[in-house]
C-alpha cells in the first residue's frame, strides 16, 4: 500500500482547485460546465481512493494507520493517520462532497470560484480529522474558515454580509484561545506530535500536563494547567459545535449561505468540534474535563431543551433545522462528556448520522427553494398532492431527524442517552424531553410544508423531483436506513478505539484524583 | 588595523561612494532624465550588497574599538533590509515616472538611508546608533516631502520632521543619562554596568528615554501619532519604502540595544516592551476598523504589527529575538505586494486610495483580487498564510519566556483586527457590481510583485525558504 495514501486523498481535491483557477479560463456555459465536472469527477475519485483506507483499515488496532510524515517547521512535522475515531470522520467528508457538488450543478454565478472554494474546504476538512501535528491540525483547522467565509459571502442570500462576517469573527475568536493553548502544550511537552512520534519524541496523547491546583488572580483552579487548557480549547470547540450559548452564528449561517454550504456546515463542519474533543480535550486533558464534565453535560441538557423550543417557533425552514442541529449536537457533547463506552460511541454514531440526516434535510430545503425562492414555511402547503417522492424522502428524514428506531438518529440518541443516566439521571432527564420536543417541531414542520390541501396559486405549478435530485438522495437514505438497522458496522469499528480512548481517559482521571486527594488529606 | 577596520565596513563604504559619485554624475550631466537608470542601477547594487553580505560574511567581527558590529543578526537584518528597499525603488520607478516626480536625487537617498539603516543594525555604540539613526531620518524627512506641489506631502514631511527631531532628542537625552551614569558609550561597556536588579536609577531613566526615542522609530503606541498622516501623505512607493525596510532597521536597532547594551537587565525593559507592545496591538486593531483610506489603513496596520514584533522581543529570549526577525521578514513581505497592489490602484490614470473604489475588484481582475485576499488573510494572521507563522513565533516566544497574558492580549487583537482585512476582502468579492471600476491595465512589473508576495505566502509555508534557519542563527549571535 502506498504510505503517501493519505495525502494523495487530502491534496487531490486542492490539486483540482489549482488547475481550475491556473488553467480554465473565461466564465461561459463550456467553462462552468468543466468546473463543474472536474469538481464532481475530483471528489468521487477522492471518495473512491478513501474506500481503500476504509477497506485495509484494521479496527483492532488502536493506534494511528496509514501514517505519512515529514519534516516541517519550527521541529513540528507534516504528521497525517488516521485511527478508529478519525477514519468515519474522513469517509463522512469524501462521502458527502460528490452529493454537494451535485446538488450546485444549478449554480450560474462565478461558478469556477465556486468550485475553487468547495474544493479547497474538502482537502482542509480532511485535513482536521487526519492531521498528527498539533499546529498541522490548527492551521487546517482555521484555514477552512477562508472558503466557508466566501462561500456565504459571495452565493449567501440577502443577509450574506452580516452572517460571513459573523461566522468568521466569532469561530476565529474562539479558536485563538486554543492557539495560546497550544503553544502552552508545545512549551510544556517539548513536541506538537499527536501520536504515532519519531523515536524519542514526546506523544501529546501520551503526555501528563500538569494537574496541580493553583490560584489566579484569587480564583483557585482545580485541575490547574490542564483546566486552563481544557477551557481554551473548549472555547474553540464548543463555538464550532456549537453549544449553546454560543451558537448564534449557526442560524444566521446556515440560513444566508446557498444550499450547498449549509450541506457541507450541517454534514461536516459541525463535527470539527466534536471531533475535537474527542481527539484533544478527552485524552489530553483528561482531569480538566473530569472538572469540567458535569457543567459540560448541563449545557448541553440545557441545549437540548432550549433550542429545540426555539426551533418550534422558526417561520424560516433553514433556521428551524439548524436549530435542531444544535439541539442534536448537544447529545453529542452529553454523550462524550458521560466519559463512557456508550456515549462515545453514542456520540461518534450521533455525528455520522446527522450528518447525512440534516445534509438531507437541508437538501430537501433546496429543492424546493430553487422552485419557489423562498424558505418561508407559511408559503408552502400540500405538496404532497404534486410532489410525492419529495413527500416521501422528507418523511423519512423528518422521522430519522426525530430518532424514530429504524433509523440512525435513534441509534446515536439512545446511546447517548444511556450513557448519561449511569452518569447523571437527572440531566437524562431532562434531555430526554429534548426527544419530544424534536418530535414536536420536526412533525408540524412537515405537516405545514407538505401535507394538506395544496390552497396556495402558486405552488399548483411546482413539480417533482428530477432525477439528478433522486440520485442525490439515494445514498442518504440508503446510508439512514442501514445505519439504523444495522449499527454494528460503525460500532464495531470504531469500538477498540473507543474503548482504548475510554480506558485512558479513567485510568488518568483515578490517577490525577489520586492525587489530589491524598493533597487534600494530607494539608 | 584601520585596514582591517575598513574591510568590515567595506559595503557600507561602497554604498555611501556611489551615492555620492551617483549625485555627482547627475548634476553634471542630464539630471533627472538618468533617473529611472539610477534606480536600476541602485536597485541591482543593494541586490549584489545582500548576496555579497549573505554570502561572505561569517563570523562575529567588530570595527573600530567596538563601535561597528559586523555578525549574523547584522547580516540578515542588512540582507532583509537591502532586498526590500530594492523591491521598493524598482517598483516606484515607473509610478514615479508617470507623475513627474522620479528625481534623480531619490535613489541616492534612498542609497544613503541603506547606509544609515546597515550603520543602526550594526550599531556598537551609541554615537554610531545615533549616526545611523539620523542619516536614515533625514533621508525620509526629505523624501516623505519629495512631491513638493502637494500640500499633503510637504505636511507629512513636516510633521515627520517635527516628531522625528522630538524622539531624536529624547534619544540623545537618553543616551547621555546613560553615558553618565555607565561613565561609557560603548555597549560592551554599559552592559558590565546594567546588571538586572542593581541598574541605578539614572541608568534606567536613560534606557526609558532611549526605549521612547526608538519606539517612535518603530512606530509603537504611544509614539505611533506620525504614522497614519506620513503615510496618506507621503507619494505612495515612499510609504511603501516607509513601510518595510526603516521598520526593520529600528527593529533590529532596538533589539541590538536591549541585547547588546541591556543584555543583563532584561526584567528591567522586558515589562516596558510588553506594554509598548500590547498598546500597539490594540489601537492598531481598532483605529484601522474606521479607515477608508487604504494608505490610512496600512498605517493602522503597520502599527499593529510592529506591536507583534515588539512581543518577540519583550520576551527577551534568543527565540523571542528569532521570531521577531522572522515576524518583520515575512511582514516586509507582505507589505511589498500590498503596497505594489495599492500602486496598482488607479483610476483615469489617477491614483485612488479609497477602499470603497474596490467594489467587486474580484469580477474586474479576479488573478489581483485572489493574491490580495491571500495577502488580507495573511496580515491577519490566518493560517495556513505565511503570517500566521509570524504570530506563531512571536506567540511561542512569549508563552515560554512567561509573558501568557501578553500572548493573550495579543490574539484577542489579532481578531479584532482580522475585521477590517476582511472588510478589504469584503469590498472585493461580496459588493454590487458598478459601473466606475479602477484601471484594468497597469503595470506588470507591479502585478508581478503582487504575485510573487502572495505566492510566497502560501508556498512559503513549507519551509520559509531556509529564513527560519538564518534567523535562529541570527538570535543567536545577538543573545548569549
Amino acid at each position: 500500500m502506498d504510505t503517501h495514501l493519505l495525502s494523495i486523498i487530502t491534496f487531490m481535491p486542492a490539486f483540482a482547485a489549482l488547475i481550475l483557477a491556473v488553467f480554465l479560463r473565461g466564465d461561459d456555459e463550456a467553462a462552468q460546465r468543466n468546473a463543474k465536472w472536474l469538481a464532481m469527477i475530483t471528489t468521487s475519485v477522492t471518495f473512491v481512493v478513501s474506500l481503500f483506507v476504509l477497506f485495509e483499515f484494521d479496527p483492532n488496532d488502536t493506534g494511528m494507520q496509514f501514517v505519512v510524515e515529514a519534516e516541517w517547521l519550527l521541529g513540528m512535522q507534516y504528521r497525517l493517520g488516521v485511527d478508529g475515531i478519525s477514519v468515519l470522520f474522513v469517509m463522512l467528508t469524501t462521502f458527502m462532497m460528490p452529493l454537494v457538488i451535485a446538488a450546485s450543478w444549478n449554480v450560474e454565478h462565478r461558478v469556477k470560484e465556486y468550485m475553487i472554494a468547495f474544493l479547497l474546504l474538502e482537502t482542509l476538512m480532511l485535513g482536521v480529522f487526519m492531521a498528527l501535528d498539533l499546529i498541522l491540525f490548527y492551521l487546517f483547522f482555521e484555514a477552512g474558515l477562508i472558503p466557508m467565509f466566501l462561500i456565504i459571502g459571495i452565493w449567501g442570500g440577502a443577509n450574506r454580509i452580516y452572517a460571513s462576517f459573523k461566522f468568521f469573527l466569532y469561530t476565529f475568536l474562539g479558536s485563538v484561545l486554543m492557539l495560546v493553548a497550544m503553544v502552552g502544550m508545545f512549551a510544556d511537552a517539548g513536541s506538537t506530535c499527536i501520536a504515532a512520534c519519531q523515536d524519542g519524541q514526546v506523544a501529546l496523547l501520551n503526555h501528563t500536563f500538569g494537574s496541580e491546583s493553583f490560584s489566579l488572580l484569587g480564583i483557585q483552579i482545580v485541575g490547574g494547567a490542564q483546566t486552563l487548557m481544557f477551557l481554551a480549547f473548549f472555547a474553540s470547540f464548543a463555538v464550532k459545535m456549537p453549544m449553546w450559548p454560543v451558537h448564534t452564528w449557526l442560524p444566521d449561517a446556515h440560513v444566508q449561505a446557498p444550499t450547498a454550504g449549509s450541506v457541507v456546515l450541517a454534514a461536516i463542519l459541525l463535527k470539527l468540534g466534536g471531533y475535537g474533543f474527542l481527539r484533544f480535550s478527552l485524552p489530553m486533558f483528561p482531569v480538566g474535563a473530569e472538572v469540567m464534565s458535569e457543567f459540560i453535560l448541563w449545557i448541553s441538557a440545557i441545549a437540548i431543551v432550549y433550542t429545540s423550543l426555539v426551533a418550534l417557533v422558526q417561520e424560516d425552514m433553514k433556521k428551524l433545522i439548524a436549530y435542531s442541529s444544535v439541539a442534536h449536537m448537544g447529545f453529542v457533547t452529553m454523550g462524550i462528556f458521560a466519559g463512557n463506552q456508550q456515549g462515545i460511541d453514542g456520540a461518534i454514531f450521533q455525528m455520522l448520522s446527522h450528518g447525512f440526516i440534516s445534509g438531507a434535510l437541508f437538501l430537501c430545503v433546496g429543492v424546493i427553494y430553487d422552485r419557489m425562492h423562498t424558505r418561508e414555511i407559511d408559503a408552502y402547503g400540500g405538496l404532497v398532492n404534486r410532489m410525492p417522492a419529495y413527500a416521501l424522502i422528507f418523511m423519512l428524514f423528518t422521522m430519522a431527524n426525530v430518532g424514530l428506531p429504524g433509523t440512525s438518529g435513534f441509534v446515536g440518541e439512545f446511546l447517548t442517552l444511556m450513557a448519561v443516566f449511569q452518569v447523571n439521571t437527572w440531566v437524562a432527564a431532562v434531555a430526554t424531553t429534548g426527544v419530544i420536543f424534536s418530535a414536536a417541531y420536526a412533525l408540524w414542520l412537515y405537516r405545514r410544508v407538505v401535507m394538506g390541501d395544496l390552497i396556495k396559486e402558486s405552488l399548483k405549478s411546482i413539480t417533482d423531483m428530477n432525477p439528478r435530485e433522486k440520485w442525490i438522495f439515494a445514498p442518504l437514505v440508503v446510508m439512514t436506513i442501514l445505519l439504523g438497522v444495522y449499527p454494528a458496522l460503525i460500532l464495531d469499528l470504531i469500538g477498540p478505539s473507543v474503548t482504548a480512548l475510554v480506558e485512558n481517559y479513567d485510568a488518568a482521571k483515578e490517577a490525577a484524583m489520586g492525587a489530589l486527594e491524598t493533597a487534600a488529606v494530607s494539608e | 588595523m584601520i585596514s582591517a577596520d575598513l574591510n568590515i565596513i567595506l559595503p557600507e563604504i561602497v554604498l555611501s561612494a556611489f551615492a555620492m559619485l551617483g549625485l555627482l554624475a547627475a548634476v553634471y550631466s542630464s539630471k533627472d532624465k538618468m533617473a529611472g537608470a539610477l534606480v536600476w542601477l541602485t536597485a541591482a547594487l543593494f541586490v549584489v550588497l545582500a548576496a555579497w553580505i549573505g554570502l561572505t560574511g561569517e563570523g562575529t567581527q567588530t570595527a573600530f574599538n567596538g563601535m561597528f558590529n559586523d555578525d549574523g543578526f547584522a547580516r540578515f537584518a542588512k540582507i532583509t533590509i537591502l532586498l526590500s528597499a530594492a523591491a521598493v525603488l524598482v517598483m516606484s520607478e515607473g509610478y514615479m515616472r508617470d507623475r513627474g516626480i522620479l528625481r534623480f536625487e531619490y535613489p541616492m537617498l534612498v542609497a544613503l538611508a541603506a547606509v544609515g539603516m546597515m550603520m543602526m543594525v550594526s550599531a556598537g555604540d551609541l554615537m554610531a546608533l545615533y549616526m545611523g539613526l539620523e542619516l536614515q531620518s533625514l533621508v525620509l524627512y526629505v523624501v516623505a516631502a519629495l512631491r513638493r506641489d502637494s500640500i499633503k506631502s510637504t505636511e507629512a514631511g513636516l510633521k515627520y520632521f517635527v516628531l522625528g527631531a522630538l524622539s531624536s532628542g529624547l534619544l540623545l537625552y537618553g543616551a547621555s543619562l546613560v553615558y553618565g551614569y555607565a561613565g561609557t558609550t560603548l555597549f560592551s561597556g554599559i552592559i558590565e554596568v546594567a546588571q538586572a536588579g542593581e541598574t541605578s536609577i539614572g541608568l534606567l531613566f536613560g534606557l526609558v528615554f532611549l526605549i521612547s526615542g526608538m519606539a517612535f522609530k518603530v512606530s509603537a503606541v504611544p509614539f505611533h501619532m506620525w504614522t497614519p498622516d506620513v503615510y496618506e501623505g507621503a507619494p505612495t512607493p515612499i510609504t511603501a519604502f516607509f513601510a518595510t525596510a526603516p521598520k526593520v532597521a529600528a527593529m533590529g536597532l532596538f533589539a541590538r540595544v536591549l541585547h547588546d547594551a541591556f543584555g543583563n537587565a532584561v526584567s528591567d525593559w522586558s515589562q516596558i516592551v510588553a506594554l509598548l507592545s500590547v498598546a500597539s496591538m490594540f489601537l492598531g486593531a481598532v483605529a484601522a476598523i474606521g479607515q477608508t483610506n487604504i494608505k490610512r489603513l496600512m498605517a493602522f496596520s503597520s502599527i499593529a504589527h510592529m506591536g507583534y514584533a515588539l512581543m518577540g522581543l519583550a520576551a527577551g529570549t534568543v527565540l523571542g529575538v528569532q521570531a521577531m526577525l522572522v515576524y518583520m521578514a515575512i511582514y516586509v513581505t507582505m507589505n511589498v505586494g500590498v503596497f505594489a497592489f495599492i500602486m496598482l490602484m488607479q483610476k483615469d490614470g489617477a491614483p485612488v486610495t479609497d477602499i470603497s473604489s474596490l467594489n467587486m475588484y474580484s469580477k474586474q481582475n479576479p488573478g489581483r483580487a485572489l493574491a490580495l485576499l491571500v495577502l488580507m488573510f495573511s496580515l491577519a494572521g490566518v493560517p495556513p498564510m505565511l503570517g500566521f507563522f509570524g504570530k506563531l513565533y512571536v506567540l511561542r516566544a512569549a508563552y515560554q519566556a512567561d509573558l501568557v497574558w501578553l500572548a493573550v492580549a495579543g490574539v484577542i487583537a489579532s481578531v479584532i483586527g482580522a475585521y477590517y482585512y476582511l472588510r478589504i476582502v469584503f469590498y472585493m468579492y461580496f459588493g454590487e457590481d458598478k459601473s466606475d471600476a479602477l484601471d484594468s491595465g497597469g503595470s506588470p512589473l507591479l502585478a508581478g510583485f503582487l504575485m510573487a508576495s502572495a505566492v510566497i505566502m502560501i508556498v512559503g509555508i513549507a519551509n520559509m525558504f531556509g529564513v527560519e534557519g538564518a534567523a535562529a542563527s541570527a538570535a543567536a549571535t545577538l543573545v548569549n
